[in-house]
């Protein structure tokens, strides 16, 4: 009963962070159809932004609690302002092209990321576990879990309501639901879509830099953190449905339990039991568990 | 153009480049080698994507190649190079016909992303095989050729060129005969639009098969030339950066021209190794713009550059609406 519990926690613990990268993922594709490769060196970059101003802070000696919201804005204002320069310098001269060459070109900057942040900070892991030990232990039962951990999960979800709100409650929400619908009919209407574009894309690589930051108290922040993230949020994404904001949620919590209940039961198998359980949801739904099959033209 | 894309002719070519290989300077040669063998991989990217599929896993066939290779080599001690080129070939044929039927079903992304969920799943399972070296994957002995170990480093290298030179000369000769052929322009029709072929009574469905599977032959011989230029292989080989690699050599080269592959394959090799040598540790910064520079201008791959200019007025027509999802690279 113990595992069991210990799997449960782990597993949310794990798909919270996981679903805050995905979730931004998700809207990406949804908004402007791009699987964005990049979204894992944002999720680097957020994390190193994190690191940088964390180290920056305990230098000074202001405290922990300080540097913990410093980090998250930080992470996540460099991020808006970086993904909206990258959609209106670069994407916008490859729109109309096919899904594929988007995806290279997004593969094209996630390599000029890799490097633009190993020339910044350099190929040394860098800790920076202040903030980590903002919120003490707790226990659970028979069980001693670290507070920063658990509180990924309320704000996960709080990410997760807030942009299901921001979707379906606001004006902007409907504006770019509209453009997520039909692009064509709603810049007919007088939606100015290039905004939305750039804002939407700007936003999903806030909510990955974001994630970033989040982590960067967890583990050191060295290169390669990208490469691994972004394989892991495209399963979920994938495993949920693309453009899918409750599919994102649902992919993260079977992942990270899968990939929890793997680590506790079956060690061997931690890294590919994700990718078994996305292939196999390709074959039988290749659409994804929340996503309808859209008709085609022929 | 038609004298030279002739099959002799092109097999005077390979044999001239085999020969050029006697004249080059070392550093060249094992460039040139490790250009050949990623060509050939590349090669059944573009012979998959003239489907209208990419796939982003050739890694999977890739590194099964280059395991079952290994495997024979250390447990058999077969370590002749044609032999081996051979079986690498077979095994990843053979997993192809397992894989290639069930995931043909698919188009445009989620095929990408089901082979990029294959290959991540052949990753996850080699890093943890300890049996079989785990992340640090093992050695390989030296391969020979008909009997003759090469002790001299430059026969020695000079062996491996050539092979590769002539397996991936043999199957780019191969692949310029099944382009022309009745089912290789069948699937650019499928690329245009698999329903319509279906309707015409032809079976998409078989043909992107095919093509699945000739990739697949192609990757496992490419596992086994860069094996035997490695002599050592990892789990590396199987993940999605190292297929991402191979896709963009064949984005780089378009997908109408065999010959552009090996210019593209040369110019990233080109590319890696002067930038290696004059911004360390930014390679992948200089591939990222040469990426971004090919897709921006040269939007059909190297290819177009001499391809198009002698078909002009002869361009198929524009794709119907709402199939572009499922176009490749243009």
């Amino acid at each position: 009963m113990s595992l069991f519990f210990t799997i449960v926690i782990d597993g949310l613990i794990e798909a919270s962070w996981l679903f805050v990268v995905a979730l931004g993922l998700t809207l990406v594709f949804g908004v402007l159809k791009i699987l964005n490769i990049a979204h894992g060196g944002f999720y680097a970059l957020g994390a190193y932004i994190a690191a940088t101003v964390v180290t920056l802070f305990a230098a000074k000696g202001l405290p922990p609690a300080l540097s913990f919201v410093a980090m998250l804005l930080a992470a996540a204002f460099v991020a808006l302002a970086v993904g909206a320069m990258l959609e209106r310098g670069l994407l916008k001269m490859f729109y109309g092209r096919d899904e594929v060459v988007l995806l290279l070109v997004t593969y094209a900057v996630f390599l000029l990321l890799e490097d633009i942040t190993k020339l910044i900070w350099g190929v040394n892991p860098i800790l920076a576990t202040q903030p980590y030990e903002l919120f003490g232990n707790v226990s659970l039962g028979r069980l001693f879990y670290v507070g920063y951990d658990l509180m990924l999960i309320p704000i996960a979800i709080v990410s997760g309501l807030g942009v299901w709100y921001g979707l379906n409650r606001t004006v902007t929400g409907k504006i770019v639901s509209a453009v997520i619908h039909n692009a064509e009919m709603s810049a007919s209407m007088g939606v100015k879509v290039n905004r939305i574009y750039a804002f939407a894309f700007a936003f999903g690589l806030m909510l990955a830099a974001f994630a970033g930051a989040l982590t960067a108290p967890k583990i050191s922040v060295q290169p390669g953190l990208s490469s691994d993230v972004i394989i892991l949020s495209f399963a979920i994404v994938v495993i949920g449905g693309l453009g899918s904001v409750e599919g994102a949620a649902i992919g993260a919590v079977l992942v990270g339990l899968a990939r929890a209940t793997s680590v506790h039961l079956f060690p061997q198998g931690e890294l590919f039991v994700i990718y078994l359980i996305m292939a196999g949801v390709l074959l039988i739904r290749p659409e994804g568990l929340f996503q309808r099959e859209t008709a085609r033209r022929i | 153009m038609k004298l030279l894309s002739h099959p002799l002719s092109m097999l005077g070519i390979v044999l001239a480049f085999v020969l050029l290989g006697r004249v080059l300077p070392a550093w060249t040669l094992s460039l040139a080698t490790v250009a050949a063998s990623n060509s050939l991989i590349a090669l059944g990217i573009v012979v998959l994507a003239r489907t209208g599929n990419v796939s982003f896993g050739q890694g999977l066939f890739y590194a099964a190649g280059g395991y079952g290779v290994a495997l024979i080599a250390n447990r058999f001690g077969l370590t002749d190079a044609v032999a081996q080129v051979i079986i690498g070939a077979v095994c990843s044929g053979i997993l192809g016909l397992i894989i290639g039927p069930l995931i043909a079903r698919y188009t445009g992304i989620f095929f990408g992303m089901l082979t990029l969920a294959l290959s991540m799943v052949f990753y996850g399972a080699l890093v943890k095989t300890t049996a079989l070296g785990g992340s640090d994957g093992f050695n390989v002995v030296r391969p020979s050729l008909f009997g003759t170990v090469f002790t001299n480093p430059r026969e020695a290298d000079f062996m491996l060129y050539a092979v590769s030179v002539i397996a991936t000369g043999l199957a780019g000769i191969g692949a310029t005969i099944y382009f022309r052929s009745e089912l290789g322009l069948m699937s650019l029709a499928v690329r245009a639009n698999n329903l319509r072929v279906e309707y015409l009574g032809i079976s998409a469905h078989r043909i992107v098969t095919i093509n699945f599977v000739i990739a697949a032959t192609f990757a496992g011989a490419s596992g086994a030339l860069s094996l035997m230029a490695q002599r050592h292989i990892d789990p590396q080989f199987a993940y999605w950066t190292t297929s991402g690699e191979f896709v963009f050599v064949a984005i780089l080269a378009g997908y109408q021209s065999v010959a552009a592959v090996f210019v593209a394959s040369l110019a990233l090799e080109l590319v890696r190794s002067f930038s290696n040598l004059y911004l360390p540790n930014t390679w992948q910064l200089v591939l990222g713009a040469f990426l971004l520079a090919v897709i921006l201008f040269l939007p059909r791959g190297i290819g177009s550059l001499w391809s198009s200019a002698s078909r002009k007025g002869k361009e198929p027509d524009a794709p119907a609406p709402g199939t572009a999802a499922t176009e490749p690279a243009e």
